[in-house]
């Protein structure tokens, strides 16, 4: 008993012929399809190159572009003669041009002699494929295609549309229950000769004659009807990117098809020197039994197809540039801002470094520069501490920032004096978690020594500000985690917010926070607050200090430190 | 109107053949799968041997070059090369858009139905899997999906130190030398006209454009083309006509295929070369660059930083997402 392989080719006749003469040498007849539209020369040439071989054939030529009929007609034709020609072959392998064993042909052979009447090939129900491009599955079967797909694709997809539109449907021929599958199979003699001498074979070629993409269905299905034990795989591995091409092996993926163990894989490239190379010198394999295991194939493509559909998230670069709203993700990883927290607390960045073990910087977003974390001119990335360049393009400054900390948790201050032209941005970013002491800006200006007016006019300002930021916040698109207190509520009980941020940014830490990060002098805040007032100012956003009552913490707490339970 | 403005170039670069001499013309060896490199140079003889070498090894089977009248032997050497085909011209590289006119014109002639990459010559062309696979798999792999141009952004290489620290030497991989590069330092807009990205940053940004980011050279580059004598650079290879060769990024979240140019301009030749630019100035926005450059040199030359990252190879590029496989594996 032998295996013979019926072999489509279209181009790379040089390797068709070594991997054609690698079978045939070793006992597999072998049958050859040339499509029709390949020049004469070059079929004379793999003629020539392989007429000392006696077991190996030539098919009548047929036109083979994608997606029509010309294949199946073909490899219909070459496996008759595959039949008629060799009555010793049990098992017809199809492979293309550009397959190459990865297996001793014995194994194979020894394979298929052990598994005397199962059909190796793919068929899914339409219901059940996932991997059909342009939405065509049960339509390929009930639609007509008379358009070219490669050359007039805007006709071929404007009657698709047509037809829907208007309902039309073909009547699927009785007994017939569409399937789908690779194009690549290995079928017993008993099967395939029962569907090339099926007595209602030339009403079936007709109606297949327009079904779209019949190489994927018209073995697939009519070995249903015909064999009584079909394995649905294919023994050749091949495997599609997310435009429905072939993936190509090369060189530097001789290991990972080793250690496979798959029969035959596709496609190859033709100038692969050293697959072809190991995989026919015809050197004895690795343990004769070993089941196909193209796993770990299968994974490296599926992250391919994955590299190039969904990105990295967070990435912005010269062949990663999503539209807004498809960023997957706006910036790598996440991260926090803090408002007021710097006002309210001394030295808040040194503290909340150490108990959270992550990066902290000051004013990132500040006017005259950025505000990198111990004060460094250069940070990650190499992106420098000026923020001219930072507000030449704010957007690619922080994503940049993001993306190049991945692994450290950023955190960085913010406020109504920083600029504040990515507000939008942040607050739209599921990354981002928000953390706002509103009107503890005010802090600052209290133990400042300027002049009262000019006090009270920058506090109009930055109020101004913050309430628009506040405002922003509140919009109901804002996807990050955002939480708001104002300052007189804060102080109240500092360290239950605190706890609940620290744990959100470390969870697995579940620390308690036994060191409270140090308030600053309160002392006549309040009557600072009613003296704004007296100036004709409202300050609104700090919330409900009382005039005079010192809050207790700034006085209770000040100079110990602060221990939870 | 880009209709337009593609045919003005294009009837430009015409005209401006009359400006090229040909020195030699060994085009006839050119086949039709040839994969062709243009460029344009001059007084580049020290680095002309490596390069060379470089884009062989990676399977460029034609070098078409225009000479902008060297006279450091940069001519005689190419002339001697049996794969160079070479012109000459003493005219303007400015006025010929800094040697566009002069490149499209040849482009249009032997290029069509090529992949052809356009490249200077201390431009190096990195990609994904080039150390295991030739150009002509990764051209290969564009044809079969439908791809016609491949972007590839210009990455700045300094070295450690000052620029003349530790010179070069002729045939001697400018990376070894150079072989420092800033990791995540570059900014993107989107050039709505064309349909390009424009990308500014590296060391240059940071060094010498902190205050007028705005004027920082594009490192946006599209230099590898199938090229159609229908097409035309618009500005330096930064940029091409149709737009829609300028569409070499996925905008829905997904990462095409791209590379990088290593650029090997910060050698100990750099400070020599800076001067001579500026005496003729034949550079881009009235050498505002070299200037800015010449004023940087002078007072501190380490474009080296604590950030700085080493070159190893491809991998670490992609990694760092300077460039993407995207869904060639």
């Amino acid at each position: 008993m032998s295996v013979g392989i019926v072999m489509l080719c279209h181009t790379a006749f040089d390797r068709a012929a070594q991997v054609a003469r690698h079978w045939a040498v070793r006992g597999c007849p072998v049958v050859i399809h040339v499509d029709r539209r390949v020049k004469r020369k070059a079929y004379d040439g793999l003629v020539k190159a392989l007429n000392d071989l006696d077991n190996i054939r030539f098919s009548g030529r047929h036109a083979c572009e994608w997606g029509t009929w010309g294949i199946v007609a073909a490899t219909q034709e070459a496996s008759t003669i595959m039949l008629r020609d060799f009555p010793q072959v049990r098992h017809v392998y199809l492979a293309s041009g550009s397959c190459l064993p990865l297996r001793p042909v014995e194994e194979m052979v020894a394979y298929l002699t052990d598994r005397p009447r199962t059909d190796f090939i793919e068929s899914v129900t339409t219901e059940d494929v996932g991997w059909t491009i342009g939405g065509l599955d049960v339509e390929r079967f009930t639609l007509r295609f008379p358009f070219s797909w490669r050359k007039k694709r805007r006709l071929f997809d404007g009657y698709v549309r047509l037809q829907r539109r208007l309902g039309f449907r073909r009547r699927i021929p009785a007994g017939i229950v569409p399937h789908l599958g690779s194009q690549w199979w290995c079928l017993t003699r008993q099967t395939l000769s029962a569907i090339l001498e099926n007595p209602e074979r030339d009403e079936i070629d007709r109606y297949f004659r327009r079904v779209w993409i019949p190489d994927e269905s018209y073995f697939q299905t009519l070995v249903r009807q015909v064999s009584a034990n079909v394995e649905s795989r294919s023994l050749t591995l091949s495997k599609f990117d997310f435009q429905g091409k072939p993936h190509i092996f090369y060189d530097d993926h001789l290991q990972l098809l080793r250690r496979s163990d798959c029969f035959v894989a596709r496609k190859i490239w033709p100038h692969a020197g050293r697959l072809y190379k190991t995989f026919l010198s015809g050197d004895p394999g690795g343990q004769a039994a070993a089941e196909p295991n193209p796993g770990k194939i299968d994974r490296l493509f599926a992250k391919a197809v994955e590299r190039r559909t969904k990105g990295r998230p967070g990435l912005y670069m010269q062949s990663r540039h999503p539209n807004e709203n498809w960023e997957n993700g706006r910036t790598a990883a996440p991260y926090s801002v803090f408002e007021g927290f710097a006002d309210l607390f001394d030295n808040f960045e040194i503290w909340l470094g150490k108990a959270t073990g992550t990066r902290v910087h000051g004013h990132l977003f500040a006017a005259d520069r950025i505000e990198f974390a111990g004060g460094e001119k250069i940070y990650n990335g190499a992106v420098c501490d000026s923020a001219a360049i930072r507000d030449y393009n704010p957007t690619s400054f922080l994503t940049n920032l993001i993306w190049n900390t991945r692994g450290e948790r950023q955190c960085f201050q913010f406020g109504p004096d920083d600029s504040q032209v990515l507000t939008n941005f942040i607050a739209g970013d599921p990354n981002a978690q928000i953390s706002v002491i509103s009107g503890a800006w005010a802090i600052p200006l209290f133990h400042s020594n300027s002049n009262f007016g000019e006090i009270r006019k920058e506090a109009a300002r930055l109020q101004k500000i913050e309430a628009e930021y506040l405002n922003e916040l509140r919009k109901p698109w804002v996807k990050a985690r955002v939480r708001t207190w104002t300052l007189a509520e804060f102080v109240e009980n500092p360290m239950e917010p605190l706890q609940t941020i620290v744990d959100e940014i470390s969870p697995r830490a579940m620390r308690r926070l036994t060191e409270a990060p140090r308030l600053a002098d309160l002392t006549g805040f309040g009557q600072f607050l009613q003296n704004l007032r007296n100036q004709g100012m409202q300050p609104v956003l700090m919330g409900d200090f009382p005039t005079g009552d010192d809050p207790r913490p700034s006085t209770s707490r000040r100079g110990r430190p602060y221990l939870v339970k | 109107m880009l209709r337009l403005a593609r045919k003005r170039w294009r009837i430009r670069a015409f005209r401006k053949r009359r400006e090229l001499r040909g020195i030699v013309d060994r085009t006839n060896l050119i086949a039709p799968d040839h994969i062709l490199l243009f460029s344009t140079l001059r007084n580049e003889r020290i680095r002309l041997p490596y390069f060379l070498r470089y884009y062989r090894n990676l399977g460029v089977n034609h070098f078409v070059i225009v000479d902008n009248d060297s006279d450091d032997g940069s001519r005689e050497y190419l002339q001697a090369q049996p794969d160079v085909s070479l012109w000459t011209t003493k005219h303007s590289y400015k006025r010929a858009r800094f040697g566009v006119d002069w490149l499209n014109y040849l482009q249009n002639k032997y290029a069509h139905g090529h992949w052809a990459l356009i490249v200077d010559p201390d431009e190096f062309f990195v990609y994904p899997f080039c150390d295991t696979r030739p150009l002509r798999a990764l051209t290969d792999w564009l044809d079969a999906s439908s791809i016609k141009s491949f972007s590839a952004m210009l990455l700045d290489m300094y070295p450690k130190g000052p620029f003349d620290a530790a010179p070069y030497a002729e045939d001697q991989d400018p990376f070894e030398v150079a072989s420092y590069f800033d990791s995540g330092n570059y900014i993107i807009h989107r050039n709505k006209k064309f349909g390009n990205l424009w990308i500014q940053g590296g060391p240059r940004l940071r060094m010498f454009f902190q205050d007028l980011p705005e004027r920082a050279p594009a490192l946006n580059k599209i230099p590898l083309v199938k090229w159609d004598r229908d097409y035309a650079y618009v500005s330096s290879t930064h940029m091409l006509l149709p737009r829609g060769l300028n569409q070499v990024y996925d905008e829905w979240g997904g990462e095409k295929a791209s590379g990088c140019l290593l650029h090997a301009k910060f050698l100990d030749t750099f400070a020599h070369k800076a001067e001579e630019e500026m005496e003729r100035r034949q550079h881009y926005a009235n050498s505002h660059e070299y200037r800015a450059y010449r004023a940087g040199i002078s007072t501190q030359p380490d474009l080296w930083c604590k950030w700085s990252e080493k070159y190893i190879n491809w991998r670490q590029l992609e990694i760092l997402g300077l460039m993407s496989k995207g869904n060639w594996a």
